[in-house]
């Protein structure tokens, strides 16, 4: 997995509460094996016509957020559905890092695994951020995960929390399956264990 | 000892390693898994030489992409995406050795109506599967949750998930429903009154008389839809309900290992004065059959109510239901009963069970649906159809004018050809009323069985109790 230290890129706002993974990838998209190649199909229902055109006002379509890496978003981002071709479709497009109030629980996880930091902030905080990310590709945001700082392009800086462990694996790249593999004795026992007291599993 | 809520129970039943964080490996009894989320996972094991760590816990069956149409078995039916991935499931299936329920086996049908009826999920057992309606299975009594395909791939290896627990939420139900009012209404109700993230970092315990009155079927429907509410899981404490359900089945346990079982599900209940961070409660008389009028499952109300404005709420709600209103090409204060139909689905993990079935048959006996409705019934797998034949159901639901499919997740999510056209509306059982869920621009009325057989008679969203 690629790792999270430091970024500096534009922020794109999306308001709208409740974004769901039907919106962040169609079910069109779910039909493919592999984990790439989702980025042309990130939020396609929003962002392209029937015909496939460009729909002019959707946010990643306008000039200045064609290279968005940050997104901040309405409360309760990635409600739905578990697909993780969601934080893959976000991931492929170039974004790292998804800035709410609050995230549903699925997402939330899918985004650790796959390199992206979603971080929680205050109401009060992300509509600071979200009017920030509303003047385009010359205000910059900075999300540095080491010292948990969201910093707007203006010098204002929040702190955010983070699950130690979730973030040691984000830093340093880590998967999860090896690390879990090296307790492969804790299961071996547990499993021993439960035979005995619930044999019928 | 401190008193504990049955999540405490299982949850430390489960833990294989706790790191000092907090952080631990909970042990997953059972592992389900379809052909959409799975692929990636199975590529995962296959690129870094891994195999699956209990085999003999692992069960796959294809329901989201498979035809429901009567002419499934040629090929042809399928897209050639669908299909490399239900052929993938085969192969993956058979090379890992997992146990597989095929799209030309009887017992095949939407996963999370096969594990309850196989006997694989059982009262206190960790279930997960790549599907957030695996919340469905906590009905008996289980930690149920839906996982990511990374997750999916984790607990193939590894037979644990990496895990923090979650906050513990009742939801009580007191007293009888009215009659016309079912589990769909219950669990509906329930997301109205906390939103869709009223639940997000809790796992639910429904509990209370009207919850205790349901069948397991509904029982399953009221879990399946904690997801709806944001939680992680919903679960309801087993009984007497649950152990005559589970006798029998082909994977419940048998003889001394049943007696045994039994003794330990009796000990899964919440202790008194166990500590919950979030209560609600909800008056089973107060419920009344609901609808949803906008694009959440949050946007829900009575049938008799009015399509609210969007000043009616606050803060980033109100341009969620303007874009809702807009989308779903409803007016302000437009009565819910005069919006008119198009579609009838009536299935899903939510309600494609035999009791679903029956709530549908009973509206739908001597009746036929309205000229030019579109209307169909997918059954939650092979055993409901064979079970809705031999009961009769089936015949009631061709003379009222239904199609009558084999079994799938279907027009749930409209993986397979089953979906909307632009603007179409569905009066659906199923669980989500997202923009372009059911099909592009496909706009879809969440509903229990009864008020979507209802509608299919009216053409219109139609209170069910005028025909009961």
């Amino acid at each position: 997995m690629e790792k999270f230290d430091k970024i500096t890129g534009i922020a794109a706002p999306m308001p709208l509460v409740n974004i769901d993974t039907d919106m962040i990838i169609p079910k069109v998209f779910l039909k493919t094996i592999k984990r790439s190649g989702l980025g042309v199909n990130l939020f396609d229902e929003m962002r392209f016509d029937r015909q496939g055109n460009e729909i002019e006002d959707f946010v990643l379509n306008k000039p200045q957020y064609r290279e968005t890496e940050i997104l901040v978003a309405g409360d309760n981002f990635g409600c739905g559905s578990s697909r993780e071709h969601a934080p893959w479709a976000i991931k492929d497009f170039g974004i790292k890092c998804v800035i709410s109030t609050s995230f549903a629980d699925i997402f939330f996880n899918n985004c650790f695994k796959n390199g992206i930091l979603p971080i929680v902030l205050p109401k009060d905080q992300v509509d600071v951020l979200m009017q920030d990310a509303e003047k385009g590709a010359n205000a910059r945001v900075t999300v540095d995960l080491e010292a948990q700082t969201v910093t707007t392009s203006d010098g204002e800086s929040f702190s955010f929390e983070v699950d130690t462990f979730k973030k040691h694996c984000l830093m340093n790249g880590l998967d999860d399956i090896g690390l879990t593999m090296e307790k492969a004795a804790s299961i071996d026992t547990y499993e021993e264990q439960a035979a005995q007291s619930r044999p019928w599993v | 000892m401190s008193p504990k809520t049955i999540y405490d129970k299982i949850w430390d039943a489960h833990v294989a390693h706790e790191a000092d964080d907090g952080t631990c490996l909970l042990y997953i009894d059972r592992h389900l898994v379809h052909e959409v989320t799975s692929p990636q996972a199975f590529e995962g094991l296959r690129m870094t030489g891994r195999s699956v760590r209990a085999p003999d816990k692992t069960i796959a069956v294809p329901d989201h992409n498979v035809p429901t149409t009567l002419d499934r078995a040629n090929a042809a039916t399928m897209t050639e995406d669908s299909r490399i991935q239900v052929e993938a499931l085969d192969k993956n299936a058979k090379d890992f050795g997992i146990h597989y329920y095929p799209v030309s086996d009887v017992r095949q049908g939407i996963v999370h109506i096969v594990g309850p009826e196989q006997g694989w999920t059982l009262p206190g057992m960790t279930v997960v599967c790549g599907d957030s309606h695996t919340a469905t299975h906590g009905a008996f009594g289980a930690l149920a949750h839906g996982i990511g395909t990374s997750e999916v791939e984790h607990v193939l290896a590894t037979q644990t998930l990496i895990q923090k627990k979650s906050k513990n939420m009742k939801v009580e139900i007191t007293g009888k429903l009215k009659p016309g009012v079912t589990a769909k209404d219950i669990t509906l109700a329930v997301i109205g009154e906390t939103g869709t993230a009223g639940g997000t970092g809790y796992v639910i315990e429904y509990c209370g008389e009207a919850i205790r009155d349901l069948s397991m079927e509904g029982r399953m429907t009221v879990c399946n839809m904690a997801i709806e509410g944001g939680a992680r899981a919903g679960l309801i404490a087993p009984d007497e309900t649950t152990y005559e359900y589970v006798k029998g089945r082909p994977h419940a346990p048998k003889g001394a290992q049943w007696e045994a079982a039994l003794a330990w599900w009796k000990t899964l209940f919440t202790d008194e004065g166990a500590h919950f961070d979030k209560v609600i409660t909800l008056r089973g008389e107060d419920i009344q059959p609901v609808v949803t009028w906008g694009t959440s499952p949050e946007d829900v109300l009575p049938i008799t109510a009015t399509v609210p404005s969007p000043e009616d709420f606050e803060g980033g709600k109100v341009e969620a239901a303007r874009r809702s209103i807009e989308y779903m090409g409803l007016k302000p204060g437009q009565k819910l009963t005069d919006i008119e139909i198009d579609t009838v689905f009536i299935g899903s993990c939510t309600n494609g069970r035999i009791e679903d079935l029956r709530a549908a048959a009973e509206i739908l006996k001597g009746k036929k649906i309205k000229e030019g409705m579109r209307a169909m019934i997918v059954p939650g797998s092979g055993l409901v159809r064979a079970q809705a034949e031999e009961e009769g159901l089936a015949d009631i639901f061709k003379e009222a004018g239904f199609e009558w499919r084999l079994a799938g997740c279907s027009m749930c999510l409209a993986m397979n050809p089953d979906q909307l056209a632009e603007e179409e509306r569905c009066a659906s059982t199923s669980n989500r009323n997202f923009e372009g869920r059911q099909g592009y621009k496909g706009r879809t009325h969440l509903v229990s069985p009864g008020m979507a057989a209802a509608a299919a008679i009216t053409g219109k969203l139609t209170d069910v109790r005028e025909m009961m």
